[in-house]
């Protein structure tokens, strides 16, 4: 199970320059990849194209050998730094997870998610538990790929160590591919068996 | 050094609608104790979403309507009413807030910087002073006539470090300067409240990045569940973390992915679900009986203060 980008370039449109240029990336579910980069330099941008967010971008993403699904669930799932700006705020949690899957409760229990909190409104909960919502929410049995865009840097040490080891644990169980998207080298060289320098590939 | 803010057992509670006209008190901060002198850097860290940019916002009197505030704020040693840091805001003690969303997007920088005056000649004195300060921090004269959303995150950071320090304040709170920023302008920023120290201001530093924390702060207070739970000093966090003294401190240095990256159970109860005794009872691996049904004080022990039984008699040497 390959997610491969050939030849990617893109530019926001009222940009005079290329933010990314030519950039060729091939990830497998074998390995936990480390992607290192400064802010502001694209990668963010970058996950939003192998996940299928921006459609309009010039070169190919392939998973699997074929192109990223246009409608229905995507095998590609995101998880951004803010799980605020990712819910319906006037959903309580509960619908929040069942608009991806019906959760099981042992994930729930693995995830640390207590069932009083799924009465709760999203603003209710703090960022560090919202962040489990998201990261249940993104393991739909469909789900074959994960890609976590500065997940933890928003959240305490403990809230990080016990959100990154339950993720780990999943994607071993069910051999999906995991894109680490982080600034932080420590934490990088703790969990990802190798890493890309977003300089080395940006091609700007 | 003398004392320039002290915040002593300060709670904070909110009164909410919960269905139809039944009412209830939200408490989100339940026991605030922390001091900072002269020239001292104090971090307060704690998770997002915690409320401990309430603690600013009370310092400043600018808490919303519907908030309770107890407990006794002090500015060097004279309790602050309403009134009072009404006078003092914005000239002894001054924000830098979080973004340059704070910023009027209407207005020229310079103009907004210097705010209301009253006369020319006061005018004058300030746009000199103005312009002094945003050259010592690099902001050269065409800074002055740009509008908000022409600086880079750098800049906008140096514009509200600066304006900050335009009224010579006695205290600087900062509230979560740092996210969102590079590495560079990170480090240009914490280079920032250093000098701020050099110059004798006491810095109250409210972050959840523990590396800024460690990188300037003098002493770091740790925020759990509405409490401090201990005021450590920065030496502590170094080796396997056996000087700090909180259960809690400790396995959140043990976390950071270069001491270990070591998995603890459990969360911090929300607000409202809080245990009647120490907030860490659920979670703690020396809780005693009493712990669930009591809470314990904040004990001073020298400069660092701790919330937990096990230190009543004490720091024993663990050795």
């Amino acid at each position: 199970m390959k997610l491969k980008a050939e030849n990617i370039s893109f530019k926001y449109p009222s940009a005079k320059n290329y933010l990314l240029k030519d950039v060729n990336l091939e990830l497998d579910n074998k390995k936990v990849i480390g992607l290192i980069g400064d802010s502001g330099s694209g990668k963010s941008t970058l996950c939003k194209i192998l996940s299928g967010y921006i459609t309009k971008y010039e070169g190919s993403v392939t998973f699997d050998g074929q192109p990223l699904p246009k409608k229905g669930f995507k095998p590609v799932q995101l998880i951004y730094q803010h799980p605020e700006k990712v819910m319906n705020p006037k959903w309580k949690m509960k619908q929040v997870l069942e608009e991806s899957w019906d959760v099981p409760d042992d994930v729930l229990e693995e995830f640390g998610i207590q069932k009083s909190w799924l009465t709760r409104f999203p603003q209710e909960l703090s960022g560090g538990e919202l962040q489990r919502f998201s990261v249940v929410r993104s393991l739909n049995p469909n789900t074959k790929f994960l890609i976590a865009d500065e997940m933890t840097t928003m959240l305490d040490a403990i809230t990080q160590v016990q959100i990154l080891d339950s993720v780990l644990k999943v994607v071993k169980k069910r051999n999906m591919g995991f894109l680490l998207v982080s600034h932080d080298m420590p934490l990088v060289e703790t969990i990802c068996d190798e890493k890309i320098y977003f300089k080395d590939i940006s091609g700007v | 050094m003398e004392k320039v803010l002290d915040v002593e057992n300060v709670s904070i509670s909110f009164i909410q609608y919960t269905k139809g006209l039944n009412q209830r008190d939200l408490k989100v901060i339940s026991d605030l104790t922390l001091d900072i002198s002269e020239g001292e850097i104090l971090a307060v860290l704690g998770s997002s979403g915690s409320g401990k940019s309430l603690l600013a916002h009370a310092i400043f009197g600018i808490l919303p309507e519907n908030a309770n505030l107890n407990g006794k704020i002090k500015y060097k040693g004279k309790e602050l009413s309403q009134e009072d840091k009404e006078e003092i805001r914005g000239k002894d003690i001054v924000l830098v807030p979080q973004s340059v969303n704070f910023l009027d997007p209407l207005m020229k920088i310079s103009d907004q910087a210097i705010g209301h005056t009253e006369s020319d000649e006061e005018r004058k004195a300030k746009k000199l002073k103005q312009r002094e300060i945003f050259e010592h921090y690099n902001l050269g004269p065409e800074v002055d006539e740009m509008y908000p959303f022409q600086l880079s995150g750098g800049m906008a950071r140096r514009v509200l470090v600066s304006t900050a320090l335009l009224s010579d304040p006695k205290l600087v709170v900062a509230d979560e300067p740092t996210p969102g920023l590079d590495e560079k302008t990170v480090q240009e920023t914490l280079n920032h409240f250093k000098h701020m120290k050099e110059d004798g201001i006491g810095v109250l530093l409210i972050t959840h990045d523990i590396h800024a924390a460690l990188e300037v702060a003098d002493r770091i207070g740790i925020f759990y569940s509405g409490y401090v739970i201990e005021i450590a000093l920065k030496e502590d966090f170094s080796g396997d973390g056996e000087n700090l003294l909180h259960p809690y401190t400790k396995a959140l240095y043990k976390a950071l992915p270069a001491n270990g990256f070591e998995l603890v159970k459990g969360h911090q109860p929300l607000h409202g679900e809080i245990p009647k005794g120490c907030p860490y009872y659920n979670r703690c691996e020396w809780r005693m009986d009493r712990c669930k049904e009591e809470r314990p004080e904040l004990l001073e022990l020298g400069k660092k203060r701790v919330r937990c039984f096990k230190y009543e008699e004490g720091v024993e040497d663990e050795t």
